[in-house]
């Protein structure tokens, strides 16, 4: 499984991620998570609010730093 | 006193905390009126009345803001033009929630839904300008009139900035990527529980965030009010030099900084009777402008664009500037 994280080094982006990682590891599923940084990049997802969440390249989320428990339900 | 009266001395203005920490500072064995008693005074009440503000301001127009995300916003303007449609768009900028990190996904998200340049630039313009809390921390710090005019001319910039980055044809000067960009539009009603998560997010994000810029702010808004003698503040930007608002303008341009951190900076300087058109187009540059944002900003547009839209943006605070010194008689 793949996960990005959208968005510049912003507060919100950065703990987004760490709990993407602490959600992956609670569910003791294999993820790969990748910081995307690139506007063109994130651009190509089409969200309108900065950080973005991609599972397996679906936008699941945007604008907002989700949970480990609620990114652990998406997983 | 009316009761009207009441509430914005003792809640908005906090007139209550002021009598506090002026005993607080006699307490301590100082003189309020001397100059250390002073700078003490001055920070101490404004860094607790900015955080105290900034707190309930930000829980209260968040859970506004939530009825508007930016999805939202990109439909009731879809489909309009004109000056009507230009004025509904800085209008949304005022509500629509976002900090500078997300300027550039909204300007790509606006713009490849197919809205003119001019729409989507007149809610670029207000949006970092005209802050609910920033107008009524104004009206706290300075008077509701000043905060009123604030807001007015901060529209009017934005509308008037639009309307003419769309007069000027440049619907092309934009990145590649950006016309291609996928368009999304998601669900994004919320329930009362998120948002109040929403709201309560938002505080702790943006009192995290700004903290350093207010400490910052407050600290040299204490030394210009009690340690720069006035006659240097005035023989620089006096009111009565055609050079105080270019030079405001022109400081406050490259600084990244929130309105709560140059807010306190602003009302030292009124203190020191530099002229309101002046203290006005720096706070407006700071808040408008920054280097970081036009750096963003020039990885998504094509120079001929970003140049319009610094010209547009500058022209329009100096234009306030010089206006504002004019008729701040009826201000002050």
């Amino acid at each position: 499984m793949i996960i990005k994280i959208l968005g510049s080094s912003c507060r919100k982006c950065l703990s987004l991620g760490a709990n993407a990682k602490a959600a992956v590891e609670a569910a003791g599923k294999q993820a790969d998570i990748v910081k995307v940084t690139d506007i063109a990049q994130i651009a190509a997802y089409g969200l309108l609010s900065t950080p973005g969440l991609v599972i397996d390249e679906r936008l699941v989320s945007s604008g907002k730093v989700l949970s480990a428990g609620e990114i652990a339900k998406l997983l | 006193m009316t009761p009207f009266g009441w509430m914005n001395d003792q809640l908005l203005r906090m007139d209550w905390l002021s009598a506090l920490v002026t005993r607080g500072v006699l307490a301590a064995g100082l003189d309020p009126d001397s100059r250390l008693g002073g700078s003490i005074q001055f920070f101490v009440f404004d860094v607790i009345k900015i955080f105290i503000l900034l707190t309930v301001l930000i829980f209260a127009i968040s859970w506004v803001q939530s009825f508007f995300p930016p999805e939202r916003t990109r439909r009731i303007l879809g489909g309009r033009s004109g000056l009507g449609a230009n004025t509904l768009a800085a209008l949304l900028g005022t509500i629509t929630p976002f900090c500078s990190c997300s300027s550039i996904p909204i300007f790509i998200g606006f713009t490849a839904a197919g809205l003119p340049l001019a729409i989507t630039f007149s809610f670029l313009i207000s949006s970092p300008l005209v802050d609910l809390a920033s107008v009524i921390l104004l009206a706290s710090i300075f008077s509701w009139p000043i905060a009123l005019a604030y807001v007015v001319v901060g529209l009017v910039v934005a509308i008037l900035g639009g309307t003419l980055i769309g007069r000027a044809g440049m619907e092309d000067q934009v990145a590649d990527f950006v016309r291609t960009a996928p368009v999304q539009d998601g669900d994004t009603d919320m329930t009362r529980a998120e948002r109040f998560t929403f709201a309560r997010d938002q505080v702790s994000e943006i009192v995290r965030r700004v903290w350093p810029f207010v400490l910052i702010g407050v600290g040299i808004g204490a030394a210009i009010h009690n340690w720069v003698p006035a006659d240097i503040i005035t023989a620089l930007l006096g009111q009565d030099h055609w050079w105080s608002v270019p030079l405001a303008t022109l400081v406050g341009i490259p600084m990244y900084a929130d309105i709560f951190g140059t807010l306190p900076i602003a009302e030292a300087l009124l203190g020191k009777s530099v002229g309101l058109g002046t203290v006005l187009a720096f706070m407006m540059a700071v808040t408008a402008l920054s280097l970081p944002s036009i750096i963003m900003l020039r990885r998504v547009v094509k120079t001929p664009l970003l140049m319009l839209f610094l010209a547009v943006v500058t022209g329009g605070i100096l234009g306030i500037g010089f206006l504002f010194n004019e008729i701040s008689d009826w201000f002050i």
